[in-house]
C-alpha cells in the first residue's frame, strides 16, 4: 500500500518540526527517514501512524485519507525503539493481543489466532520463547517480538521508530538484514527512522535525508551518497573534507588544485567549497600539477585494515584525513612529519553561501 | 573463622547494617507489641475468649474491619484516578492540587475529624443537603467510612503516582496501534502494571484505617453496638483501668491485621514478579 504525504507541517509551540512536508512511499518499499535528532523524522513517522497530528497537511494511505481517522482505524504497524512490550503478558500474549481485543464480530477464532501467533513466533525465530515474559529477552529478541506483534494485525504499512536504537553494535548489524530479508518475503510498505548513515544505506529501498524540518534529498542509497543533493546531505552520510576556494568560469581553484566544475559555468567570480570524502584522497609522494595538494603527515592512526592518516596542507588549510588501506600505507612506506601531496579522486563543488 | 552466612560482597556493611536494623525493629516494633502478648497471656483461655467474644466487642470489630475494607476500596479508585490526572494532564493549579493530597498526612487527625463533623452533621454543609435524602452520615458507620477515606487516599495516591509516571506513554500507544479502545488498553495493559502499587496502597490504606481513632471518634457518636471502632473499645477498657480485656482486645486486633496484611502482600508479590524491567 502506498502512502502519501502532502503539504505536512508541524509546529511544537514556536518550534517548526516539519515544514510543508511532501513525500510518496510507493507500494512494498522499505524507506529509509534518515537525519540528525531534531529534524523532524519522528514526528513525520508518528504523523503517518497517527500518534501526533498535523497542523497541516494530508496523509494518505492507498490513497484513502488517514488524517481524520484516529490511530486505531489505521491499521499501521508500529515499532517503537524501546519496544513498548507489555510486560505483564508473555510473549505470546503480547503477539496475540492486537488479534484479541478486536471486536467480537471481526475477532477470529481462538485456534486461529494460536496458529496465527505461532505462524509470526516462527517468523521472527522465537517460536520456544512463546511462554517467556519480556523481561527475560535480550534487547533483539524483544524488538522482534515487538515486530511479530505489529504484523500480527496485518497492518497495511509498517512503521519503525529507531527499531535498533537500543541494541549493541553487533545485534544491529544482524537484526536490520534480518529485517531487510523479511522486507524481501513479506513486501509490506514500510518506513523506518534512524539517524544511522550505514543502516540507512544498507537497508532502505529509498533513502530521504531530513535536516531541520525539510526533506534534503529522496533517492536510493547510492543516489544519495554517490551524488549529494546539498553539503548537509555530504556531511551526514560519511567523513567528509572542507576545502576552500573560489570557482570562475565553470572551474574551481582549491590551493593548487584545478577541478572542473561546469555546473557553476554561470556563476560569477565566487567563493566555493570543495567536499571531499575521506576514502576519495590518495596520497602520493610526487605533485600531479593542479591535481595536488602538498601537506604534512601529522598522524597516522591503524584501525583495522583501515589507516586513518591526518594531513596539514601547506596552503594554511585545516587539516585534512585520509582513509587509505593498511597496503597502500605500506607501499608509500609513510612516517610521520613527512611532506606528502594530497591527491583527491573526487570533489564536489558547492557554493560557499550553502552554509551547513 | 569463615561465616557462611556472609556471602563475599563488595558493599561492605552487611553486619552492621542489618545489627542497626534488628535493634531498631526490635525496640520500635517488636517490644512494645510483645507486651501485649504477654499480658494477654495473665488471661485465663476461658476469660479471654469471653472478652473478645462479647457482643459489643465483635460488633466493634466487625465494624472496624467493615469500615476500613471500604474505605480502602473507595480509596483505590479515587487515589488511582486523582493519580492518573496529577500523572497525564497539565492544568493551571497542578502543583495546589498535588500539595493539597498531602494534606490529611500533615493535619491532626482530630482536626479532620471535627471539621468533618461540622460539614456533615444534620444542619451542616453537606450534611444539610443529604439530609432531605435521607442520608445521615454523623454518628452512622457511614460518618466512619467518611474519615477513614480522608485519612487514607493519600497512601494510594502517593503509592501510585511514581508508578504511572514510569509508565511508558509508548506502552498506550503501542496498544492504540494495535486496535485497542481506551478501556481495553486501560483493563489490559495500563492496570496490571500498577496493580502492585495499587494493592501497596490499597493496604497501607487499609492498615492506616483499622488503627485511626482521632478522626473517627468525633463523627461516630461512639454508641455502643452500632458506632464503636475497636480503637475505641481499646480506650475504653483502658479508661476503666480493665488492661487485661484492653491487651486481649488489642491481641485479636494484632494478629488479624498482620494475617490479612501478610495475605495482600503475598497477592502483590504475585501480581508483581513478572513487572520488574522490561
Amino acid at each position: 500500500m502506498s502512502i502519501n504525504i502532502v503539504n505536512i507541517s508541524k509546529k511544537f509551540g514556536s518550534f517548526e518540526a516539519l515544514k510543508d512536508i511532501n513525500l510518496t512511499i510507493n507500494t512494498g518499499e522499505l524507506v529509509a527517514l534518515l537525519g540528525p535528532s531534531g529534524s523532524g523524522k519522528t514526528t513525520l513517522l508518528r504523523i503517518i501512524a497517527g500518534l501526533e497530528y498535523a497542523d497541516a497537511g494530508e496523509i494518505l494511505i492507498n490513497e484513502r485519507e488517514m488524517i481524520s481517522r484516529k490511530i486505531r482505524e489505521r491499521k499501521v504497524g508500529f515499532v517503537f525503539q524501546h519496544y513498548a512490550l507489555f510486560r505483564n503478558m508473555t510473549v505470546f500474549e503480547n503477539v496475540a493481543f492486537g488479534l484479541k481485543v478486536r471486536p467480537r464480530g471481526l475477532r477470529p477464532p481462538k485456534n486461529e489466532i494460536t496458529g496465527r501467533v505461532h505462524e509470526l513466533l516462527r517468523l521472527v525465530q522465537l517460536e520456544s520463547h512463546a511462554e517467556r515474559y519480556p523481561r527475560q529477552l535480550s534487547g533483539g529478541q524483544r524488538q522482534r517480538v515487538a515486530l511479530a506483534r505489529a504484523l500480527a494485525v496485518e497492518p497495511s504499512v509498517l512503521l519503525l521508530d529507531e527499531p535498533f536504537g537500543a541494541l549493541d553494535a553487533r545485534v544491529r548489524i544482524e537484526l536490520r538484514r534480518w529485517l531487510r530479508k523479511l522486507h524481501d518475503e513479506l513486501h509490506i510498505t514500510s518506513v523506518f527512522v534512524t539517524h544511522d548513515q550505514d543502516e540507512a544505506l544498507e537497508v532502505a529501498d529509498k533513502v530521504v535525508v531530513m535536516n531541520a524540518g525539510r526533506i534534503e534529498q529522496t533517492g536510493g542509497p547510492e543516489e544519495v551518497y554517490d551524488n549529494p543533493a546539498s553539503p548537509f546531505v555530504f556531511n551526514f552520510l560519511g567523513a567528509v573534507n572542507i576545502f576552500h576556494g573560489r570557482v570562475h568560469d565553470g572551474c574551481a581553484h582549491i590551493g593548487s588544485l584545478k577541478i572542473d566544475s561546469r555546473e557553476h559555468v554561470d556563476v560569477p567570480d565566487t567563493m566555493v567549497v570543495g567536499y571531499v570524502r575521506s576514502h576519495d584522497i590518495d596520497i602520493g609522494r610526487t605533485a600531479t600539477g593542479g591535481s595536488s595538494i602538498p601537506a604534512r603527515v601529522r598522524t597516522i592512526h591503524r584501525v583495522g585494515n583501515i589507516v586513518r592518516v591526518e594531513l596539514l596542507p601547506d596552503d594554511g588549510q585545516g587539516a585534512v584525513e585520509a582513509e587509505i588501506t593498511r597496503d597502500r600505507l605500506n607501499e608509500l612506506n609513510l612516517q610521520e612529519g613527512e611532506g606528502v601531496h594530497i591527491r583527491p579522486k573526487k570533489v564536489k563543488v558547492f557554493i560557499e553561501d550553502y552554509q551547513i | 573463622m569463615n561465616l557462611s552466612l556472609k556471602k563475599q560482597s563488595i558493599l561492605p556493611g552487611f553486619f552492621p547494617s542489618l545489627g542497626i536494623t534488628l535493634l531498631y525493629l526490635s525496640l520500635i516494633v517488636l517490644i512494645p507489641l510483645s507486651t501485649i502478648f504477654l499480658r494477654s497471656a495473665a488471661l485465663t483461655f476461658g476469660r479471654f475468649m469471653e472478652i473478645v467474644t462479647a457482643p459489643r466487642v465483635v460488633a466493634s470489630f466487625a465494624l472496624s474491619f467493615g469500615a476500613s475494607l471500604v474505605a480502602a476500596v473507595t480509596n483505590v479508585f479515587i487515589g488511582v484516578l486523582l493519580a492518573w490526572v496529577l500523572v497525564r494532564y497539565k492544568f493551571p493549579g497542578k502543583g495546589l492540587v498535588d500539595a493539597l493530597v498531602d494534606l490529611p498526612f500533615a493535619l491532626p487527625t482530630a482536626v479532620g475529624g471535627i471539621a468533618l463533623t461540622t460539614l456533615y452533621a444534620e444542619n451542616g454543609w453537606i450534611g444539610r443537603l443529604l439530609a432531605p435524602l435521607g442520608i445521615i452520615a454523623v454518628f452512622n458507620p457511614l460518618g466512619i467510612v467518611i474519615a477513614l477515606i480522608f485519612i487514607g487516599f493519600p497512601f494510594v495516591v502517593r503509592t501510585v503516582q511514581p508508578v504511572l509516571l514510569e509508565l511508558d506513554v509508548e506502552i498506550e500507544e503501542a496498544a492504540a496501534s494495535l486496535g485497542a479502545g481506551r478501556v481495553q488498553t486501560f483493563v489490559r495493559v495500563v492496570f496490571p502494571s500498577i496493580l502492585p502499587a495499587v494493592l501497596t496502597g490499597f493496604v497501607l490504606s487499609f492498615a492506616r484505617a483499622l488503627g485511626e481513632y482521632g478522626s473517627v471518634v468525633f463523627i461516630a457518636g461512639n454508641m455502643p453496638m452500632k458506632t464503636e471502632i475497636v480503637p475505641l473499645m481499646i480506650m475504653t477498657k483502658l479508661e476503666q483501668f480493665d488492661i487485661p480485656a484492653a491487651t486481649a482486645i488489642a491481641f485479636v486486633m494484632l494478629v488479624a491485621s498482620f494475617i490479612l496484611l501478610l495475605l495482600i502482600n503475598f497477592l502483590q508479590w504475585k501480581s508483581g514478579k513478572n513487572l520488574v524491567s522490561g
